[in-house]
């Protein structure tokens, strides 16, 4: 099975998770990540600089009716939400918070799934709060693949678990395994 | 097997254009409000929504609802047209507002402001707050408009929960407000009201930037987090909009995330500052 997208939802200590992905992806993983982290409205685009410097791939923040592209990371902005429409372009919307975050893990999965269908992988990491659980699903609902980080490895459980409470997962497994498993199906385009 | 179409599922997404597109022409026909170039991952988004609190069976029953009840049509309106809003939204903008726009504004005797797309007026006040402390407020006309009359009728009011004041306080203090920010409204309970003084020279008018024309010629435009519900199109078409409607020399004010680089406008103007998305129209 082939994919088009990654998509990752993750909340509390999601600031040391993503400086280990982004470590481990190497330089030529080609399909497109986006990221929803629950940030602080307030904080601006700077981080996305930093983590920029540090990794392998070129990340940025995801601008509104931009195209998405192969080799590319994209993170939500703080205080909107993204979406994924079917011409693969990202929205931006400032609609009310969802699971309390704006940025919702929910609005980006479920638009994405809409937008690829089988051809998306769902990923959600440590977290506490249930957002990212009803996007997963429909993930899942739409033929993409979820995967969930094994509660028991991640720094705060409740989102793992959460998501595993309203679908049941095609893997469960830690951070390090989740990158090793998305390199292996990415490497499966060539 | 009939699906569940009340709430989202795979197997209507084949057919899910043709039934958004026959509800937002519905409202569109009936209404005038016309959301055809919206964003269709958000209007989708909102439609289902709406759906899901209706108590229809199947999404292909909406545009006759639509047709026929005119307080579904007003609760779904009022989901297509987002209000969210704070005062003195990202404290950057109205810092950076402070001190490159009004030392342009202080040259005209005569000062006119269109804030388009107000919503429910926290940010016409927080420009009518700014203007007031720098002395320009009695030189000053604020046209603030919506599309959203329910919206505005709030705007006019000028009541807002005093939940929120704590937050739009630390804002102000962001933004460069030096003042005590409780002197600009009475507390009430747990409402607050915004002194008569800030309201005074408002003009709240329902006007619609998508079926509306220019309706004057102003010093400065803010519009922010409006277009980004736009498809690309209808964005160029509302920025010609702004740009017939600004004197030369005049000040663009977008969100956050808007930009001017994909519109045909974009060598028409002078970044004043790029990061907060200000802009000036060349002479």
């Amino acid at each position: 099975m082939q994919y088009d997208a990654v998509v990752i939802g993750l909340s509390a200590g999601g600031m040391n998770v993503m400086k280990i992905i982004f470590s481990l992806l190497p330089k030529d993983f080609s399909t497109p990540v986006i990221i929803v982290q629950h940030i602080s409205p307030r904080s601006d685009s700077q981080w996305i600089g930093l983590l920029n410097d540090k990794s392998n791939l070129a990340i940025k923040e995801a601008d509104e009716k931009e195209k998405i592209k192969n080799g590319t990371v994209y993170i939500a902005p703080a205080n909107y939400h993204l979406l994924i429409e079917k011409n693969k372009t990202f929205s931006l919307t400032i609609d009310e918070r969802v699971n309390f975050a704006r940025p919702s893990i929910d609005v980006l999965f479920e638009s994405a799934a809409e937008a690829y269908k089988n051809k998306l992988i769902g990923v959600v990491l440590t977290g506490s709060n249930h957002d990212g659980a009803k996007g997963i699903k429909r993930i899942k609902e739409c033929g993409g693949l979820a995967i969930v980080q094994d509660p028991k490895t991640a720094e705060s459980a409740y989102m793992p678990t959460s998501a595993m409470a309203a679908v049941k997962p095609d893997y469960i497994l830690s951070l390090e395994e989740i990158i090793d498993l998305l390199i292996k199906i990415d490497k499966q385009k060539e | 097997m009939k699906a569940k179409l009340n709430q989202y599922t795979p197997e209507i997404e084949p057919h899910m254009q043709s039934h958004l597109a026959a509800i937002v022409e519905a409202v569109y026909q009936k209404y005038g409000y016309d959301f055809r170039q919206y964003s269709e991952a958000h209007i989708k988004r909102r439609i289902m929504n709406r759906m899901a609190m209706s108590g229809l069976e199947d999404i292909s029953q909406m545009p006759s609802k639509i047709l026929n009840d005119e307080e579904f049509a007003f609760k779904l309106l009022q989901d297509l047209s987002i209000t969210v809003t704070e005062m003195f939204r990202d404290p950057g903008f109205y810092r950076s507002l402070r001190e490159n726009v009004i030392p342009i504004l202080r040259t005209y005797p005569f000062i006119k402001i269109w804030h388009a797309g107000c919503s429910t007026g926290e940010e016409a006040y927080s420009m009518a707050i700014i203007l007031q402390e720098e002395g320009l407020y009695d030189r000053t006309a604020i046209y603030a408009t919506d599309f959203n009359q329910r919206a505005l009728n709030r705007a006019k009011e000028g009541i807002f929960s005093n939940k929120l004041m704590k937050e739009y306080t630390a804002n102000y203090q962001l933004s460069g407000g030096k003042e005590s920010f409780s002197d600009y409204y009475t507390s009430n309970y747990d409402h607050v009201i915004m002194n008569q003084s800030l309201k005074k020279n408002i003009v709240w008018a329902n006007h619609n930037l998508v079926t509306d024309s220019v309706f004057a010629e102003v010093h400065l435009i803010l519009c922010r987090n409006v277009l980004i519900y736009f498809e690309r199109e209808l964005q160029n078409k509302t920025q010609k909009l702004f740009y017939d409607s600004l004197i030369n020399g005049g000040i663009l004010c977008l969100g956050a995330k808007e930009g001017l680089r994909f519109t045909d406008l974009y060598e028409k103007y002078i970044e004043l500052d790029k990061k907060q998305r200000i802009f000036k129209k060349k002479y």
